[in-house]
């Protein structure tokens, strides 16, 4: 690599539970100062690959550093260096923010006055002021991952890892938390992290590595990825199904991908060139030349499905449950819009 | 600093965490303040009358020692049970990934618990002068007995603690330990004289590290009524058996509640 340092390094990662591989050779690098997302649906190993680098899991075969202190031969040194904000909200629900934040701070070293001081200054900046003094138990599920974040971010470490930090929000706490993140970013953090929404990674990572069964299946920037999964999806209804050979013809002629149907074989997707609405256009034109009746027409964002449709083939899913639990993984579900 | 420095004081850091609750958990306050009065007050006035203990003193008397002994072994279960708490939510997540020393954890819910049995202990003593219990002999003997009644106390929390990291379910901790626990503090010389057991419950009283505790605890504060103590070593040598069990029980479990802890964090 070029003349930046890296802050994460892994290669080999190894992970195996009684009868699950979760991670089979996972490599990873985040420059300093970049956002790394790792991508995949549940039981990717996504959270295995998070809880190796920061020190909550052994490796069963591979190496990691993190800045540059090596994962398995100084754990607590890389605990020094490292916030992580995980999928639960790790706060402690009975004490308020301010005192979650000043254990935290202490915990890390920081001496008392210093710890008060920066839970202080972290309240003021995640929004949380107003219900510093209340236990964490009454807030919301947006207030408590804020109060997750602000958490990892005591000790102001040089890396930052956050599983699924939006994962069962509702879309303006999710929001918000993007604008939290991106703040964070701009001051020059590394941040390494774990989603499931490709809108996500697009929003805030420089860099995406799209994970399945414990391996990378692709890897590149949000551009490079859309280049190859295709950008935003034309979905339509069609009101007769034998209408659909007419629809599939439009449909190929101007999109990119090739034609998804539905179960009812009046739903039909496909990625758009370039410009989706232009292509919505045409395709539509399309539809009236071949006097195809539409009830209804869309365009929409490309979703992990579509991506992994794309890469792999076959549409995301979950690993069974079993292997999920065994990998301590990610358990909500979470349906592609 | 010192590893050992580095974990009494980030386990202080985790223990005042953990003393936090008294004052926002309900169930807390009533476990570590209400119920203590209310074991006090139901023993001294149903059994009050109904036996008879030998030497020159009163049962509620000779009853408040066994009460002591007996709320303080409970307590452990607390610190077993918030174990098993703290293992099933993600707060133990965060702690591991801070730089803070390993055994912290431990250390400060077992801190925590001495604090509460303090407070345990300061609440049943105030409710015991009320219905009659007296300190005769000397501040400093009284004092001692206290102390011995922590320690002891100290020493089976870290079994609990040992428990509950193997079996992380606050229901399971509790009737474990209600089904051993209660055996022990009621086959022992807290509420009935060591006198009026017969043959294998006799000798198994006479072992009983809680009878052991409590005997203590009576000569301490005076509460023997001039009863010599029975004929059996451990009873002749109450306080050194004590002590020996809480070094033994020490020496057994920390280690084996540590490794427990690292165990079932590294999965």
């Amino acid at each position: 690599m070029s003349g930046t340092p890296l802050m994460i390094r892994a290669s080999g990662l190894t992970k195996r539970y009684k009868t699950v591989e979760a991670l089979r050779g996972l490599d990873l690098e985040v420059p300093e100062g970049k956002v790394l997302a790792l991508l995949g649906p549940n039981g990717a190993g996504k959270t295995t690959a998070v809880r190796c680098l920061t020190t909550l899991l052994q490796p069963d075969e591979g190496s990691a550093e993190v800045a540059g202190v090596d994962v398995l031969a100084d754990p607590v040194g890389v605990r020094a260096k490292i916030g992580l904000s995980g999928q639960y909200a790790a706060v402690d629900e009975h004490l308020t923010a301010y005192e979650n934040l000043v254990m935290i701070g202490r915990l890390y070293h920081l001496g008392k006055p210093a710890a008060q001081q920066r839970a202080r200054d972290l309240l003021d900046r995640f929004d949380l002021t107003e219900f510093a003094d209340r236990p964490a138990k009454t807030y919301s599920g947006g207030q408590r991952r804020r109060l997750d974040l602000a958490g990892a971010l005591v000790a102001q470490p040089p890396v930052i890892v956050l599983d699924e930090p939006t994962t069962g929000l509702d879309v303006r706490s999710r929001q918000q938390m993007w604008e939290v993140i991106r703040d964070l970013v701009s001051g020059g953090t590394t941040l390494l992290l774990t989603t499931q929404y490709l809108e996500e990674a697009d929003r805030l990572a420089d860099d995406i590595v799209v994970i399945d069964h414990g391996l990378a299946i692709a890897r590149g920037t949000a551009d490079e990825l859309k280049a190859r999964t295709g950008g935003e999806r034309i979905e339509v209804v069609i009101a007769d199904a034998e209408d659909r050979d007419a629809a599939i013809r439009v449909l190929s002629e101007v999109t990119l991908s090739d034609v998804r149907v539905g179960d009812n074989g009046r739903e039909l997707t496909a990625a758009a060139g370039g410009s989706g609405a232009s292509d919505l256009l045409r395709v539509l034109q399309g539809f009236e030349r071949e006097t195809v009746t539409v009830l209804d027409v869309g365009l929409r964002r490309p979703t992990l499905d579509d991506v992994f449709l794309a890469l792999t083939g076959h549409a995301a899913e979950d690993a069974d449950s079993d292997a999920a639990d065994a990998a301590g993984d990610e358990t909500e579900k979470e349906l592609a819009r | 600093m010192s590893t050992t420095a580095q974990a009494l004081s980030d386990g202080w850091v985790v223990a005042q965490r953990n003393l936090i609750k008294i004052k926002r958990v309900p169930e807390v306050l009533v476990f570590v303040l209400i119920s203590p009065i209310m074991f006090v007050l139901l023993f001294a006035f149903v059994f009050g009358g109904a036996i008879e203990p030998p030497g020159a003193v009163g049962y509620r008397e000779f009853l408040i020692a066994g009460i002591f002994a007996q709320t303080v072994v409970f307590g452990a279960t607390f610190t077993g049970a918030g174990l098993a708490e703290d293992m099933q939510k993600g707060i133990i997540d965060r702690f591991r990934s801070l730089p803070m020393s390993r055994s912290a954890v431990l250390v400060g819910r077992t801190t925590s618990d001495v604090v509460y049995n303090v407070l345990s202990l300061i609440i049943m003593a105030l409710t015991g002068l009320l219905v009659g219990w007296r300190i005769r002999e000397g501040f400093l003997d009284a004092i001692l007995g206290f102390a011995l009644l922590l320690l002891f106390a100290y020493a089976i929390s870290w079994v609990m603690a040992w428990v509950g990291l193997l079996v992380p379910s606050v229901e399971v901790i509790n009737n474990a330990s209600f089904i051993v626990i209660m055996p022990l503090t009621f086959v022992s010389n807290a509420f009935v004289p060591t006198e009026r057991f017969d043959g294998v419950l006799r000798t198994f009283v006479e072992w009983n590290p809680v009878s052991t505790l409590t005997q203590s605890c009576r000569e301490r504060f005076g509460n023997t009524g001039g009863q010599p103590a029975p004929d059996a070593w451990p009873m002749q040598n109450a306080e050194l058996y004590t002590l020996g069990w809480v070094v033994l029980i020490l020496l057994v479990f920390v280690p084996l509640a540590v490794r427990q802890y690292r165990l079932s964090t590294s999965k």
